[in-house]
């Protein structure tokens, strides 16, 4: 990237005003207020997808999120529903339960690469549904149904954010709630991936024997790489069981989980930001094509084969192609 | 006892020839092909039209719905994975290829055939009941017929020029093409037999459990599961996994029957164990 500081700073301001204002304001005057949920579900996914890119990062491909995102959701509704947690305190528990479950997974599993690693994850899938539907205490195929919205949160006695059951308009609440997650969450990943670590993790994506050589410690990096994947997850999980105030174990299915690895190749797997704009084009593109009836699937996958024959590297090496021919 | 050790032997015949096409198409592209259970879906709807509906011999179905998935394989590889390889940064590109591909034949089954369950007229009658094992003579031709199939794969790969090439070619593509192997082409036949054994599987199966557009996802990941047991890209692992699985999951729905449907949750929770002693499977070289 060879923006300057100014045109990155402007981006960064150009961006954060679509977001939170020309975004709503627009809905708001076209009435098309069923716009928040599609897109409250692009922030959320592209959260969990941000994650599946953090493990592309250091070389592995990673199938497994759905996991991470069913068991972030069935924490966040257990805490609500049978130990009367409030939502908010719940969010970042759901996050670190899951981070940690992918320490104790990531600790043997990581040490698989390639096509193992990415089938073991798919298996993970799997695995979470299955014990989703097993365990007494996620009440089986009937799933986890009316949680509560989230309650007020709030901080030495002033009201930080409203009981979302009063509110008028609890979508445009959950819509803010998601984006500015989503920028937390990609403020952290770029960081993340501009810092010293993020060198390390790329040296782990190109050989690990020779960052191990040069004393990279690769078991630990890529711990904390899946551990923070998970908790972004988790998180999305934990949200997404918020809004639609339920959660089955088919929330999140091996598709889901395919889908977030599909969000990250589409968008570009070499740009921090290409989960996010892979999910938006994908989920938007499923969307629009919903006028086509039977034949969405069909024209929707034969569009991602053509995109992927004309930009294999991702939508995002377009701005590349173009800057250098420039 | 008797009975649960037959079952597992005819699930693994018929696993083992699905696993077959997933790793030679693994071995020579390095390509996880995502859409294997959709073209097993795709053979069984072949075999249904031809066998089940225009009433032709048994055999041509098979015969039909063999040479159409070559056909298709080949495509695939020629116009489809070919270019994607030679223009990604990343290997791993293919697999958004791969899964593109498994939904768009998804939306071609769902459209040509129909979400409905199809099943064909049994090819042999009776049922064979002797010496503790009770089992359809259907099933046994069947898994006779998976065994012979197999072999014959093996022998094919073993002693043709063709099986030579593509041995070399998935030991080393490089020093085979230095060698005047003609990579591209072996690739394509490579993709097309693959896509075949898969496209014959579902041929045969659709005998016995019949077919539906929405099973190709849980076949994929069967195949997986065999595949990782046995090794990625190894004849042997693939079978070896096959039998395997075959195995575990008979003597798994006899054992387990009490505990509910448990049976894949020991399955996976034991595969992760094994693959953390062992990550490159029984046979498996260590790949990247």
């Amino acid at each position: 990237m060879t923006f300057n500081r100014n045109t990155r700073v402007a981006a960064v301001v150009a961006f954060l005003a679509i977001v939170f204002v020309v975004v709503p304001a627009a809905i708001s005057a076209s009435g098309r207020f069923d716009l928040y949920y599609t897109l409250t579900s692009v922030a959320l996914l592209s959260i969990a997808s941000a994650g599946v890119w953090l493990t592309f990062y250091i070389g592995r491909i990673n199938i497994g999120q759905g996991a991470y995102a069913l068991t972030g959701g069935y924490v966040s509704a257990i805490l609500v529903m049978n130990h009367g947690w409030s939502f908010w305190p719940t969010l970042p528990v759901a996050g670190l339960f899951c981070a940690a479950a992918s320490v104790l997974i990531g600790l043997p599993i990581l040490r698989l690469r390639g096509v193992y690693f990415a089938m073991v994850t798919l298996v993970l899938t799997e695995v979470a549904r299955l014990l989703a539907l097993a365990l007494p205490i996620t009440n089986g195929a009937k799933g986890i149904v009316s949680i509560p919205l989230p309650g007020a949160l709030s901080v030495f006695g002033i009201t930080l954010i409203p009981d979302f059951a009063t509110l008028q308009n609890s979508r445009l609440a959950f819509y803010l709630l998601a984006v500015t997650l989503m920028v937390v969450c990609f403020a952290i990943m770029y960081r993340l991936v501009n810092s010293r670590i993020g060198k390390l993790c790329q040296s782990l994506q190109q050989n690990e024997e020779l960052a191990s050589s040069i004393g990279v410690n690769i078991a630990y990096l890529r711990v904390i790489a899946y551990a923070v994947s998970s908790f972004f997850g988790g998180v999305s999980g934990a949200i997404f069981a918020a809004i639609s105030q339920s959660i089955y174990p088919s929330s999140f299915t091996v598709t889901d989980s395919v889908n977030f690895m599909l969000n990250c190749f589409l968008g570009g797997l070499g740009y921090v930001f290409g989960p996010m704009l892979g999910t938006l084009v994908l989920y938007f593109g499923w969307d629009l094509l919903f006028q086509t009836g039977q034949f969405q699937l069909l024209i929707y996958s034969g569009l991602m084969i053509v995109l992927m024959l004309v930009l294999p590297n991702g939508l995002l090496s377009l701005a590349e192609t173009t800057r250098k021919k420039g | 006892m008797e009975q649960v050790i037959a079952n597992g032997l005819y699930l693994g015949a018929q696993y083992a020839l699905i696993a077959l096409g997933l790793t030679l198409i693994f071995a020579l592209m390095n390509v996880l092909n995502f859409a294997h259970g959709q073209m097993y879906v795709l053979g069984g709807f072949i075999t249904y039209t031809v066998y089940g509906q225009l009433g032709l011999p048994f055999v041509v179905a098979l015969l039909a719905s063999g040479v159409t998935l070559a056909v298709i394989g080949a495509l695939m590889e020629k116009f489809l994975f070919r270019t994607v390889i030679r223009r990604s940064h990343r290997e791993e590109s293919t697999m958004l290829l791969a899964a593109a591909t498994a939904f768009f034949f998804d939306a071609v089954i769902l459209l040509l055939f129909g979400e409905k369950q199809r099943g064909v007229p049994k090819i042999v009658k009776g049922v064979f009941n002797d010496v503790g094992i009770i089992m359809p003579y259907d099933r046994i031709v069947v898994g006779a017929l998976a065994i012979v199939f197999i072999a014959a794969f093996v022998l094919y790969m073993q002693y043709s020029r063709v099986g030579r090439a593509m041995r070399a070619l998935a030991q080393d593509r490089v020093a085979a093409q230095l060698m005047g192997v003609r990579v591209d082409r072996y690739s394509m036949i490579g993709f097309a037999m693959g896509a075949m054994l898969a496209g014959v599987v579902g041929g045969l199966l659709v005998t016995i459990t019949g077919v539906n557009s929405g099973i190709g996802g849980p076949i994929s990941i069967k195949a997986f599961l065999m595949v990782m047991i046995g090794g990625a890209g190894v004849v042997g692992g693939a079978i070896a996994g096959g039998f395997i699985l075959g195995m575990m999951e008979s003597v798994g729905l006899t054992v387990l029957r009490e505990y509910g449907d448990v049976t894949y949750l020991v399955i996976f929770a034991a595969l992760m164990v094994f693959l953390s002693i062992r990550p490159n499977g029984l046979m498996g070289k260590p790949w990247g």
